[in-house]
This record gives C-alpha cells, sequence and structure tokens, in this order.
C-alpha cells in the first residue's frame, strides 16, 4: 500500500490535518496520532528523520513550526518519502504563496484536494505541481 | 420553526469564525468542541441550505481534526450535495466522503488538462484502486488484470507509474506469479527517467531477482548504471538496497554499491548515515568486508546524538563480532555503556550477552574473561539485564568445568559486597551467584567468607525465594567446610563402609532446631563481633573488606585471624576453632529465621539448623585435637556429612529439551489411557490452594534425609547410589529454579548506589582512540598462539534451541496469485480453479444487477437472492422481514430453552452479515465489470473509490444502497454520482 498516513502537527502536537490509507477508527487514529507525535517532536535537528514505529516507519520533516509526518511500509524508501513531503510542501507553497500554518488551518480542505491529487489509496500517483493544482484552481474559479 | 431558521442563519458561526474560536481556547478546547457541536446539531436541521452547508462544513472540520464523530450526519450530507448551488454541493461532497476530496461532475470537459485527455486521471485513479479489489475480490483478477497489464505500456506517465505501483505492492507478496511480466518491467527500467517509477522497478527486481537467475544477471548492469547517472539519493538508495538484497554475487556491482554506502556513511545528513547503516547491516552476513572498511565510522556512530542511529550502529558492531575480537570489542561496547544514557546502556549490553551466549557460547574461548566481564557488567550502574546474566551465570557453571574456579571468584566478588544488596535490579543475579558458590564451592579459596557473605545482614533486603538461594548455598557450604574438616583426605568409600543407625540422630536434629535459642552462641569470636559490627555500621565491614583485600590483593584470602595466602595453606584453615565459629555464626544468624514466615526461608533455615544440631554436639566433642583423624572418621556425623557432600557434589549438567522423550518406558508398566475415573476417586478432595504446601513438599527434606540412611543400613557394603540420586532430588527440588522470584520494594538504601565509583574509571571519551584501541583487533588475523586450548563447553546435540515450525496461513493472496497466473498463462476457462467452492455462474450471473457474486453455500443463495430482490421493491422490507422471521420461528419453538432462543439471535446476526457480504461481493464485481466494459470514466472511478473504502456495509448502510441504486436507473450521471458519493461515505462512517 505504501503510504498509510499523512499527518500535519504543529510544534504544540496540535494535528492540522490527518489523512489515513486505511481503515483506523476515531479511538485509533487519536491513539496513533498521540503516540507519534510524541515520538517525533522530542526529537532534534541532528537526529535523522526516520522513526520506526509498530511495524511501520514514520518518515518525518519539519517545515518551520509544522511537523510534516508520513506513516509507511517497512520497505518503502525513506529518502523518496521525504521527496514527497517537500513537492508537498513546494505545491502548497505554489498555491498559498508562502504557506504558514494558518493557510492550512483555514482552508483545510484545499491541503486536502492537494493530497488527494497526489496520493490515492496510498500509492503517490500525481507529481506535477500543475497537475496537482489544476482542479483547485478550476474550483476556485467556479465558487 | 421559520424564525429560528433566520435567527440561526443570521447569527450562524462561520467554520473561519469556528476555527478561530479554537485558536483562542488554548484550555478547555473540548468543552468548546462540544459547545460547537451543539450549534451545529441545531443548525444542520435548518431548512435553509446556505445554514444546512455551513453547518456541515463546521462538522466535518471537527471530524477531521478533533474526532469528532460524524456519522450521524450522513443524511445531511446528502441533502446538500443535492443543493442547486456548486458551493453547497461542494461542502457536501466533502461532508460525504469525510475529507476526501472528489472530482465534481460540473466541470465543462474543456476544463479538463488538455494534453492527456480526459480519462487519463480517472485512469490513473482505477489503477490505484484496484490492489483493493484483487485483495476483497480475487476473481476481478480475471477480468481486468490484462488490461492492468497494458497499463504497463502506457505512453501516458502517470499511468505507467501506477501501474507499477500496483505490481509493485503484488510482487511484494507473491514474487513467483509475475516473473512473466519481466520483460515488462525490464522495459521500464531502461527506458524510464522517472524516479519515483525506477524505484518501484526496482522494488519489483529485487523481489524477482533472487527466483530467476537469468534475469538477475541481465538486471545487473542497468541497475548500476543508474547509480552512476543519477543524482537522486533516494534512487541511489534503491539501487543499493536491491543490490545488497538481491544482487550480492555480482562483484562489480557491489563494489560500486559498496563505494555508494560509504558516501552515505560519511555524509553530515544524519538521514543518509541512518540509511547507509541500514544497508551496511544488510551486506553485514555475506560481506564483512565492507562493514570491515568502514569500521571507524560505525564504532564514532555509537556515540552519534542520534538513538536510532546508536542502535543500528550496535547492531552493525554486533555483527562483527567474532572469536579473535570478542574481548576487544566487548571492552570497547562496555565503555560505552557506561557513559551512555540507562536506555541505550542496557540495549549495549544486552546485545553483548546475546551476541556472546549464542549457539551455546561459540565466539567464547576465555571463560575467564566472559564471567569476569559478566561480573563486571552487573555493576555497571544502569544494568538492568540481571535475568539474562543469571541464568547465563548458571548455564557457563553447569557447561563449562574450567570456567568455575573463576565463577567462584566473580561470584564471591559479587557477594561480599553489601552495596550491591541494595540494587533489586541485582538481585537476580546475586542469586546466580550464591547458587555457583554453593554449587562449586570446592573451587572457593575462603569458604568461610562466603559464609560470611552469604549471612551478612543486609541480605534482609533480598525477596524470599532468594534468601532461600541464599540459605540453601550456606548449607552446601557448610557441608563442604565440615566435610572438609573431618576428612581431609579424600576418603568416601572408606567412610561409608560404617553402619551406624542414624535415625534417632535426625530426630534429635529435628528437636533440636525447634529451640535454636537455646545455641546461643557461646564462644563469641571475631567472627560474631564482626557480625555484631556489620549490624550497627554496615558501612565499616564493607570499608574493611575492601581495605583488607586491596591490601592483600586480589589473591589473598582475608578470614578473622588467619591470612593464608595460597592454595596450599587451605586446608590447615580447617581448624576445631574456626569449624565452631562458623557454626556459631550460623547459628546467631539464621536462628531468629527459623520462625519466618516465608515457608521457603523457614524450611531451609531448619534444614542448615538441623544438620548443625545434629553434628555439631560431635564435632564439638572432639574439638580437643588429642585424637587423631582416625577417630573423627568413625564419629556419626562424618557418616552424615559424608552423605550430604556426596549428594552435593555430583554434578548438575544442563539437561535437553527432549530429555523426558528419551527416558525409556520401564517393562511392566501399564499406563491407564483413560483417566476418568481419578475424577471419582478425587472428587471431593481439596487440594490446597497453595502450591508450596501441595505434595507434602514441606516436611520431604527431612524425609528425604531419613530415607537414604535406612537404605544404607539395608546393603551395607555398597555404595549408596540410590541415596544419593535422592538426596540429588532433593537439591535439585531446593536450587535456584524452585521459585520464582518476585521484586520487593526497595528498601532504603544507605549505601552508595552499587559501585558509583566505577563510573569514575578513566573512561576513554575519546572514539578516535577507541577505533585506534581496536583497529587491530577487527582486522580478521587470527592469534598467533593461543595461550591456552578452549575449554570443553558441554553442548547437546539437539534440542538446545526450541525449534519454531512457522506455518502460513492460507490468505486471500493465494486466490490472487492463482487468478494472476491463470491469465498469464492464458488459462482463462476455468475462471475459479483456485476456488474450493466454484462460483462459475457468478461470471454469467454477473450482468443482471440482481445477480449476486457469492461463495456461499448454494442453499444459502436462493434465500439471500430472495432477499435482495425483495429489497429492491421495498428498501423496508427487509428488516421487517427478518423481524416476523424470527418471531415466527419463536411461536414455532415456544416451550425450548433460551439455547434456542440464542441460537436463534446468532443465526439472525450471521444472516444479515452474509447479506452485508453478498451484496459487497455484488459492488466489487461491478467496479471490476466496469472496468472492462469502458463505462463512463466518472461511473467507473466512484465504483472503484467507493470499492477502495474496503469495509462490508451494514444492515442501515444496505437500506441506502439500495434505496439509492433503484434511483439511480432513472437519473443523470451526475446524481448516479452523489449516490454513489452517499454510499462511499456511509460505508466509511460506521
Amino acid at each position: 500500500m505504501g503510504i498509510r498516513f499523512v499527518l500535519m502537527v504543529n510544534k504544540q502536537g496540535q494535528t492540522r490535518l490527518a489523512q489515513y490509507y486505511e481503515y483506523l477508527t476515531l479511538e485509533e487514529r487519536r491513539a496513533l496520532e498521540g503516540e507519534i507525535v510524541r515520538k517525533c517532536l522530542a526529537r532534534t535537528e541532528q537526529q535523522c528523520s526516520f522513526v520506526e514505529h509498530r511495524n511501520y516507519k514514520i518518515v518525518y520533516r519539519r517545515y518551520a513550526s509544522l511537523f510534516f509526518l508520513v506513516g509507511v511500509d517497512n520497505d518503502e524508501n525513506e529518502l523518496a518519502i521525504l521527496e514527497f513531503i517537500h513537492l508537498l510542501v513546494e505545491t502548497m507553497d505554489r498555491h498559498f504563496g508562502n504557506v504558514c500554518e494558518l493557510d492550512i488551518m483555514f482552508h483545510l480542505e484545499k491541503a486536502h484536494f492537494m493530497l488527494e491529487e497526489m496520493v490515492m489509496n496510498g500509492c503517490i500517483v500525481e507529481t506535477s505541481k500543475s497537475n496537482i493544482l489544476a482542479p483547485i484552481q478550476l474550483m476556485d474559479k467556479a465558487s | 420553526m421559520a424564525g429560528t431558521s433566520i435567527m440561526d442563519s443570521l447569527f450562524q458561526r462561520t467554520l473561519e469564525d469556528l476555527i478561530k474560536g479554537l485558536r483562542l481556547q488554548l484550555v478547555g478546547e473540548s468543552a468548546f468542541v462540544s459547545k460547537a457541536l451543539e450549534e451545529i446539531r441545531r443548525e444542520i436541521k435548518s431548512t435553509d441550505p446556505h445554514t444546512k452547508s455551513t453547518a456541515l462544513q463546521k462538522l466535518t472540520y471537527l471530524n477531521s481534526l478533533h474526532g469528532v464523530d460524524m456519522s450521524w450526519a450522513a443524511f445531511h450530507a446528502v441533502e446538500v450535495t443535492s443543493s442547486a448551488r456548486f458551493h453547497h454541493k461542494k461542502i457536501g461532497y466533502l461532508a460525504g466522503l469525510a475529507v476526501v476530496p472528489l472530482r465534481h461532475r460540473r466541470n465543462p470537459p474543456h476544463h479538463q488538462p488538455a494534453p492527456q485527455g480526459p480519462h487519463r486521471r480517472q485512469r490513473v485513479r482505477a489503477i490505484a484502486t484496484i490492489l483493493k479489489i484483487f485483495s476483497k475480490y480475487p476473481d476481478a483478477v480475471r477480468v481486468c488484470f490484462k488490461r492492468l497489464v497494458e497499463n504497463l505500456e502506457s505512453s501516458d506517465l502517470q499511468t505507467a507509474s501506477a501501474a507499477v505501483g500496483v505490481f509493485c505492492e503484488l510482487t511484494a507478496k507473491d514474487p513467483k506469479s509475475y516473473l512473466p511480466l519481466a520483460p515488462e518491467f525490464y522495459r521500464i527500467l531502461v527506458d524510464s527517467r522517472n524516479n519515483w517509477v525506477l524505484i518501484k522497478v526496482l522494488k519489483i527486481f529485487a523481489k524477482l531477482a533472487p527466483l530467476e537467475p537469468r534475469l538477475a544477471k541481465r538486471i545487473v548492469e542497468p541497475i548500476c548504471e543508474h547509480m552512476r547517472r543519477t543524482g537522486a539519493k533516494s534512487l541511489i538508495f534503491e539501487c543499493i538496497w536491491t543490490i545488497v538484497t538481491s544482487l550480492s554475487e555480482y562483484e562489480s556491482a557491489m563494489k560500486l554499491a559498496a563505494a555508494n554506502i560509504r558516501e552515505f556513511l560519511v555524509d553530515d545528513d544524519p538521514n543518509l548515515k541512518y540509511l547507509g547503516l541500514q544497508a551496511l547491516l544488510v551486506v553485514a552476513p555475506k560481506h564483512l568486508w565492507v562493514v570491515l572498511e568502514n569500521k571507524e565510522v560505525v564504532i564514532k556512530s555509537l556515540s552519534d546524538v542520534d538513538y536510532n542511529i546508536k542502535l543500528e550502529a550496535l547492531r552493525l558492531v554486533m555483527a562483527m563480532v567474532s572469536e579473535d575480537n570478542v574481548a576487544e570489542i566487548c571492552r570497547v561496547l562496555v565503555n560505552y555503556a557506561l557513559k551512555s544514557d540507562p536506555e541505550f546502556c542496557n540495549e549495549i549490553l544486552g546485545s553483548i550477552l546475546s551476541t556472546c551466549c549464542s549457539n551455546v557460547y561459540e565466539i567464547i574461548s576465555d571463560f575467564d574473561w566472559y564471567v569476569s566481564l559478566l561480573g563486571e557488567i552487573s555493576r555497571i550502574p544502569h544494568c538492568q539485564k540481571g535475568e539474562e546474566i543469571e541464568s547465563q551465570l548458571i548455564d557457563i557453571g553447569m557447561r563449562v568445568k574450567d570456567g568455575r574456579p573463576e565463577l567462584i571468584r566473580v561470584g564471591r566478588d559479587l557477594l561480599i559486597d553489601p552495596a550491591l544488596l541494595g540494587n533489586p535490579f541485582l538481585h537476580r543475579i546475586l542469586s546466580a551467584a550464591a547458587w555457583v558458590s554453593g554449587e562449586y564451592v570446592k573451587f572457593s579459596k575462603n569458604p568461610f567468607e562466603l559464609v560470611e557473605a552469604l549471612l551478612q545482614p543486609r541480605t534482609s533486603l533480598l525477596p524470599p525465594s532468594i534468601r532461600a538461594v541464599y540459605i540453601q548455598s550456606v548449607l552446601k557450604v557448610l557441608t563442604f567446610c565440615v566435610h572438609s574438616y573431618l576428612l581431609p583426605i579424600e576418603a568416601v568409600a572408606s567412610s561409608s563402609s560404617c553402619s551406624v543407625d542414624l535415625e534417632p540422630g535426625v530426630t534429635d536434629s529435628v528437636s533440636g532446631t525447634e529451640c535454636p535459642e537455646s545455641t546461643d552462641s557461646p564462644t563469641c569470636e571475631a567472627l560474631a563481633d564482626s557480625e555484631q559490627g556489620e549490624g550497627f555500621n554496615p558501612r565499616a565491614l564493607n570499608q574493611s573488606i575492601e581495605d583488607l583485600s586491596t591490601e592483600n590483593g586480589a589473591d589473598t584470602i582475608v578470614t578473622h585471624g588467619q591470612i593464608s595466602s595460597s592454595y596450599s595453606f587451605k586446608k590447615d584453615c580447617f581448624t576445631p576453632g574456626s569449624i565452631a565459629s562458623l557454626f556459631d555464626l550460623i547459628e546467631t544468624s539464621l536462628g531468629p529465621l527459623s520462625g519466618s514466615h516465608e515457608v521457603e526461608i523457614q524450611e531451609r533455615v531448619r534444614n542448615v539448623l538441623g544438620l548443625i544440631g545434629l553434628i555439631q554436639g560431635e564435632i564439638r566433642g572432639c574439638l580437643v585435637p588429642k585424637e587423631g583423624n582416625i577417630e573423627k572418621k568413625e564419629l556419626k556425623a562424618s557418616e552424615v556429612i559424608t552423605m550430604m557432600h556426596d549428594a552435593f557434589s555430583e554434578d548438575l549438567g544442563p539437561v535437553p529439551l527432549s530429555a523426558q522423550e528419551k527416558v525409556p518406558i520401564p517393562d511392566g508398566i501399564v499406563l491407564k489411557e483413560n483417566l476418568s475415573d481419578l475424577e471419582e476417586v478425587c472428587g471431593d478432595i481439596q487440594f490446597p490452594t497453595s502450591s508450596l504446601f501441595s505434595l507434602g513438599r514441606p516436611h520431604s527434606g527431612e524425609r528425604d534425609g531419613v530415607a537414604p540412611f535406612k537404605s544404607q543400613n539395608k546393603e551395607e557394603s555398597e555404595p549408596s547410589t540410590e541415596s544419593t540420586s535422592l538426596l540429588a532430588e532433593h537439591r535439585k527440588r531446593h536450587g535456584l529454579y524452585y521459585l520464582p522470584s518476585e521484586k520487593k520494594d526497595i528498601i532504603s538504601n544507605d549505601y552508595p548506589p552499587a559501585n558509583d565509583h566505577k563510573l569514575q574509571d578513566n573512561v576513554n571519551d575519546d572514539a578516535e582512540d577507541l577505533v585506534k584501541l581496536t583497529e587491530q583487533s577487527f582486522l580478521t588475523k587470527k592469534k598467533p598462539n593461543q595461550a591456552r586450548p578452549r575449554p570443553v563447553v558441554v553442548k547437546l546435540d539437539e534440542g538446545d534451541e526450541v525449534p519454531i515450525a512457522a506455518k502460513r496461513p492460507e490468505s486471500r493472496d493465494d486466490l490472487i496469485s492463482g487468478a494472476v497466473r491463470d491469465v498469464l498463462l492464458g488459462n482463462e476457462v476455468m475462471p475459479s480453479s483456485s476456488r474450493s467452492n466454484p462460483s462459475d455462474k457468478s461470471s454469467s450471473k454477473r450482468r443482471g444487477k440482481e445477480k449476486i457474486n457469492i461463495d456461499q453455500p448454494s442453499e444459502l443463495k436462493e434465500d439471500l437472492a430472495n432477499v435482495v430482490k425483495s429489497e429492491l421493491g421495498n428498501p423496508n422490507s427487509r428488516r421487517s422481514k427478518h423481524r416476523t422471521r424470527g418471531k415466527e420461528r419463536k411461536h414455532r419453538s415456544p416451550g425450548k430453552n433460551g439455547e434456542e432462543r440464542e441460537e436463534n439471535g446468532q443465526d439472525k446476526q450471521k444472516s444479515s452479515h452474509r447479506h452485508a457480504r453478498v451484496t459487497w461481493n455484488h459492488h466489487l464485481g461491478k467496479a471490476a465489470e466496469n472496468l472492462n466494459y469502458k463505462a463512463p470514466c466518472n461511473i467507473l472511478f466512484w465504483t472503484l473509490r467507493v470499492a477502495s473504502v474496503g469495509r462490508a456495509f451494514n444492515a442501515l448502510e444496505l437500506a441506502y444502497i439500495y434505496n439509492i441504486s433503484r434511483k439511480m436507473k432513472q437519473i443523470d450521471e451526475s446524481s448516479y454520482l452523489q449516490a454513489w458519493v452517499c454510499i462511499s461515505r456511509t460505508s466509511n462512517a460506521f
């Protein structure tokens, strides 16, 4: 399946975006987020961005005050996931212009649209920024 | 009603207000959320579409970030999607999929990205969902596998990429079935320049290459080419990974990979370093040279700031361990452990212990060194590996004869240190040390010292089970001392010829133990003095022992008033005076414990005191050395002691797991197959709850003691093998494994924490130096002359390890692979060859809407079909039908008991579950069909979308679905889509 979930969490550990590609109940999600956030936020800049958790890996990256955490299967390529995270940030940056935590908070649905364009059922299906943004621009026009 | 609606829409909080409000709430967020939820519940019922959609929007937000349940609003979501305004519709869709967005239908075609054509996006997404379909519905493979393969060759990059992704997942589960597709994958490997696709293809080849050597040969060069060409670290890493896991026998490729691993390792980026170490770990078993080339980096990484990197480095260091360098590596690691944080310290110690003991101490040749290392590890302040060290100490004692003298020395050092007793983590180790020093006391240079150590006042800090081991060891040491005193020349055989009836003596001893106070230390010697001093100021004794030992050096033996510096003097130390003081010491220290509430302690104490009571009269009587050794031998006491000593001196060895099977069944024994009549005999017997008392255990000590004497009286001339075996058994039962140890509360410790001074040992902080230190040892040179041959390690030919039979459960993967193989090999005639229950009808039935794809027993099929049909007519009828059916049954069996009714209920549940499964399969079948029959792309997409949610529906959902699918026939495509959104949503919500 590749990617299992994508989380965006701020420095205080509050979830800003959560997208799961496997079915988990709300309680399971909350528990999972708590565990992961505790594990990852305690790490420093000098430490590597990969954490083993339960039976999968978490690849994370910090941009300003926001942590991007991606849970992947064990045989997934960590560096490729880091590149994916960077692509996601760049895409949001292009759309919002110097994206910050507030942009994601107030335009959650757009962030989800982008993610949905990029990842389908845990597989990365789109890596071109203009392709990712095209439907969102259409929607902006329509509404 | 209308009024409230207007009020609602006027003063309604928008999503933005909600977010802002949430941001202001630093504490009590949940209260705010529940208040907002209350508002939403009210607003969402509004008839005004704007109010309703805003409420829904807020709810969606809360659901996605604050985990608020929104399944109750499923209907509202559907309502909002039917709004005429796009904005509302959008919110509805969003809510409908619980933040999974959608491609709405209202986009005019010309808005679609031009170059790829309108179907491209949908196809990509269809491919991405296909995996879920396959896993839920293996028959789908037969329908659409060919098209999936075609997509591999698609000129469109995204399509091919998605297809490769699917195959990557499929191959991971069962590589063999996909070997026929290797040419397609190879083309992508050579032609593609998209890193993501290449990574996925490499993953596929990593699985395929080991299966087909010719394939491996073909792909080596392209992979190396990619590695040289690309600058992307992710692709390089994937190439490395493929080579080290699957192509490690190709030398040139390995060299290239090794060079790249090295680059990763020396990079400043901790990510690359971590991955490099991981790759090294994979390489290590086959190509140790790569690891050795990078040993400096590995050792330096042990002190990295990142715990993960340290852990990988540790694993690698352990992979480098061999017989020649184990001592040096362990030295380095112990130094690291000393300055590490507790967690990593224990990680290091754990890996040292497990590496050294693997395969029955395969890599250890110098057990003296290893045993002293164990002693040293025990004293590391953070050490929590008590259990492992305990079992290894005992194991080495049993397996390695030559290691015993050192074991005794290490055990003595541990036992004698009163500070260690305060550390609960060390208790297990101390227990092993106590057992060892009792069992192998003959190697001890000073047994009296051992007794003192075993009886020191701070042993009260130990849990009872371990204290019992201590006391048992005292018994062994006592036996040894008295035996050595009475029979300085080993004369076991001659002594056993004496025939004395000892029974009255034994009973005497039992009665004697009842008043232990009576034998209150009459000759208060230095021993008792020090004992008291210890009681008042434990630190003083500690001090004095340490002082003395440092003064006299490690090898000298310290006793009160007697200092003998060599083994040859040992015999002389068993003087009448020392034996008497030994008795006194034991009686004073153990006397108070004979009334202990812990049965284990109490019983053992009584054993010891009983033995003393039995022998001390005679021994004290002849303490005045006017008579020679000859008379000593004739004492009753010598008889007893010889017997005890014989029993204790029999070697205990390791026992293989299969030992019991090897015991032959004696001739003439008739084992009853059926033990049911035992129940009748013992049915009313209440066994005592405490397992300690069962089977007459408490008195077995005396009994076992008596029996051998009797037997010996009968067979006078023969050395008593039976008695020894009985005693040995007794001892085993009293031995170390008797009680599970339990941790007691830590008693306040007025000592410094165990061996803090160790920390101040000049630990070398500089990694550089450590590298130098180990530089030579890591080279795989042979030691020129080994000081001495490796001692014999008792190794059982079998049964040292438990064989684990891993049985792979049969799964749906097998079904998929079966289908895939069928498709690839071209035999599509039989669609369901892999199934036990052929559903060959399904393919013909699939087109009809009411027809079902099921793998249910056929008698059920009919029933279900009926139900489904009736539902299509009237969505509510299903439930009512169920109810009536249930009622009918109840009426039919009014007199039956509750069991029947329960069964009835279960049945109902089951059947509703089956309905869910049936319809689910039905929809999956539709989805697969759509893929094949070029249905409008959006329908296709949404069908797949639903399938990807991947859950069976519950009864309520089914009602929705049938309601909706009924409408579908008449309505236009966009409504059809909406309906599917709704289905998808409901299947996700519950």
